[in-house]
């Protein structure tokens, strides 16, 4: 079955691969998209209801505020604490909801964001947490709404922070997108199991190696190369090394 | 202009409960610069806060420019704070905006359009001495150049008084001194009212008209410079001109004379000793320009009896001079 001599064996690995670089692309660039849709806003209410955050009393009540709070973090929590293999069998009936199926590439885009979300509303958070409050009040003193502040003064202040957090965060999607084969999902991580595994070919696992690793290295060098260009500290190199920290945390493997 | 009445602040609870202003009131007038001077911890920068509500006050009230501070919705207070600029310690500018960008800020939150937007920021960026850096960022400029871009943003939206949070404190001396200028210039020019607040005596001294001395959360005194100058006890006075302690063996009457006005360029001292046949002992001697004024405190030990000392004193004060008593037996 993997006789290398047979010009077949080779036009079936490429087809394999383009088939699975597909859609492994397609469920990782879609699941981003969602978890920054849904992250970022998460991430600024997980800072903003916070004693003293903007968003610490909305309709007035400091109550509300705090409850918004518990629950998000308690979300967010749970999110990060579930290994994916368990939370992807566990939203089945959630992604036939939003789908109206559990099987395939688009479905398995669910569970993905569903990880992908709290991991990166935590990185949201912290990136936000190193604004200085001091522009907040600046902003305050000008007569900003907090919408303003929101847009012109937190966001784009900690978007470098924010572009390497999403460096890990898609980093992270790729590798938990490895696991969706299960859900019959397809992708780079299916095409290493049943080749590499089911079939025993080195040379499939070898190859979506070498394709994941090119895909992760790029992403990062993009994500990396936009946080330096808007980091306009007077010291770039101080905003970076706390930022390669964060790449150098291990991608969460589901624990 | 901006009148603080009964304004305290508390924070904290039980037993790490701190008050920050107790029961102080203040009056700015209208094209003035008041300074108002204590130690850290003084709750000077809780005062100064209290004016545009970033620190809402226990109780009290403030009115700025006529309208009562202290009585507006969100939306009325945000429009209230457009007419009120603030400037800070540590600048507090946008570092992923450029020079032009940050004061922009200013006009885009109170929804002035692109073109006029930048006219604007170009106009004030003149003013300030910035002209040439509106395409720099923040990080590529110095101390002093940052703080100009601060003042900038807080005044194109054109507000009527200007609050500044120990803005020179994070300076270096010649720095300070051009800020200062600066914050001269624009109150002069443009007939802004101005409440700094500082622990540099210096900055009272060199551009303020009226100061006050804030300590542990309450106003110790306020007045013009040039009325508390000639104040008899004023501690603002005593901080302006600093004579130090009075030495320990000094036998005779020890006094300190203010000069003020026109009085400061007369030889009194050589015509004290002359009339009274006494031989004065000048232990001490500074002289300041203050609001614009040149003004001088001389410590004179005078050596005689009791009778000719009283006799020296009553004519320096016939001449119109500030006397005080500091050691002796002198009435």
């Amino acid at each position: 079955m993997n006789d290398t001599s047979d010009p077949q064996f080779w036009s079936d690995l490429v087809d394999v691969l383009i088939l699975g670089t597909g859609q492994t692309l397609y469920m990782v660039s879609i699941a981003l998209v969602v978890t920054v849709v849904v992250g970022l806003p998460l991430g600024i209410l997980l800072v903003g209801t916070e004693r003293g955050g903007l968003f610490a009393s909305p309709f007035g009540s400091r109550t509300a505020g705090r409850i918004i709070n518990r629950v998000l973090d308690f979300v967010v929590n749970l999110g990060r604490s579930i290994p994916f293999i368990i939370l992807m069998i566990a939203v089945i009936p959630f992604t036939r909801l939003v789908v109206g199926t559990f099987i395939g590439s688009t479905a398995a885009i669910v569970p993905l964001s569903l990880v992908a979300i709290p991991f990166f509303a935590r990185m949201v958070e912290i990136a936000l947490k190193e604004v200085d409050p001091g522009l907040t009040e600046a902003a305050n003193s000008l007569g900003a709404t907090r919408w303003q502040i929101v847009r012109k003064v937190l966001v784009p202040e900690a978007l470098p922070s924010m572009l390497l957090g999403l460096s890990t965060t898609v980093t992270s999607i790729i590798n938990f997108s490895a696991m969706v084969g299960t859900v019959a999902g397809g992708g780079l991580g299916d095409v290493a199991f049943r080749y590499g595994y089911q079939r025993y070919s080195t040379i499939h696992i070898v190859a979506v190696i070498v394709i994941i690793f090119i895909i992760v290295q790029s992403l990062a060098a993009i994500a990396t190369h936009f946080a330096r260009k808007f980091a306009r500290t007077s010291s770039p190199e101080g905003r970076v090394s706390a930022a390669d920290k964060l790449e150098l945390q291990p991608a969460p493997t589901g624990a | 202009m901006i009148s603080i009445s009964h304004v305290s602040k508390t924070f904290g609870v039980g037993d790490r409960r701190t008050v920050a202003l107790d029961d102080v009131s203040l009056e700015v007038g209208r094209g003035e610069i008041f300074g108002v001077v204590g130690q850290s911890g003084a709750g000077k920068s809780t005062l100064i806060r209290t004016v545009n509500l970033l620190e809402r006050p226990d109780s009290g009230e403030i009115t700025v420019d006529g309208r009562l501070i202290t009585s507006l919705g969100d939306r009325e207070l945000r429009i209230a704070r457009q007419g009120i600029g603030m400037i800070f310690q540590h600048f507090n500018l946008l570092s992923s905006r450029t020079v032009r960008g940050n004061v922009e800020l200013a006009l885009e939150v109170v929804g002035v359009d692109g073109r006029e937007r930048r006219t604007r920021a170009g106009e004030i960026l003149e003013l300030v001495g910035l002209e040439g850096k509106a395409d720099a960022y923040p990080a590529q400029l110095s101390g002093g150049q940052k703080q100009r871009i601060g003042i900038a943003r807080s005044l194109a939206a054109r507000p009527s008084v200007l609050l500044s949070d120990e803005a020179t404190s994070a300076l270096d001396p010649e720095t300070t001194r051009s800020i200062l200028e600066l914050l001269r210039t624009i109150n002069r020019e443009l007939g802004l009212t101005v409440l700094l607040i500082t622990h540099e005596m210096d900055v009272v001294k060199s551009v303020c008209d009226s100061a006050a001395l804030i300590e542990g959360g309450r106003i110790a005194e306020q007045g013009r410079l040039v009325e508390l100058i000639s104040t008899p006890g004023s501690r603002l006075a005593h901080e302006l001109f600093p004579l130090g302690e009075v030495p320990a063996n000094t036998s005779g009457t020890v006094i300190d004379i203010t000069f003020s006005g026109g009085l400061a360029d007369r030889p009194v001292i050589a015509q004290l000793s002359r009339t009274h046949a006494i031989d004065v002992s000048i232990l001490g001697a500074t002289i300041e320009t203050i609001a614009g004024n040149q003004a001088g405190r001389t410590r004179l030990e005078l050596p005689g009896t009791p009778a000719t000392n009283a006799a020296a004193i009553a004519d320096l004060r016939g001449q119109g001079l500030l006397v005080e008593i500091v050691t002796g037996d002198a009435a």
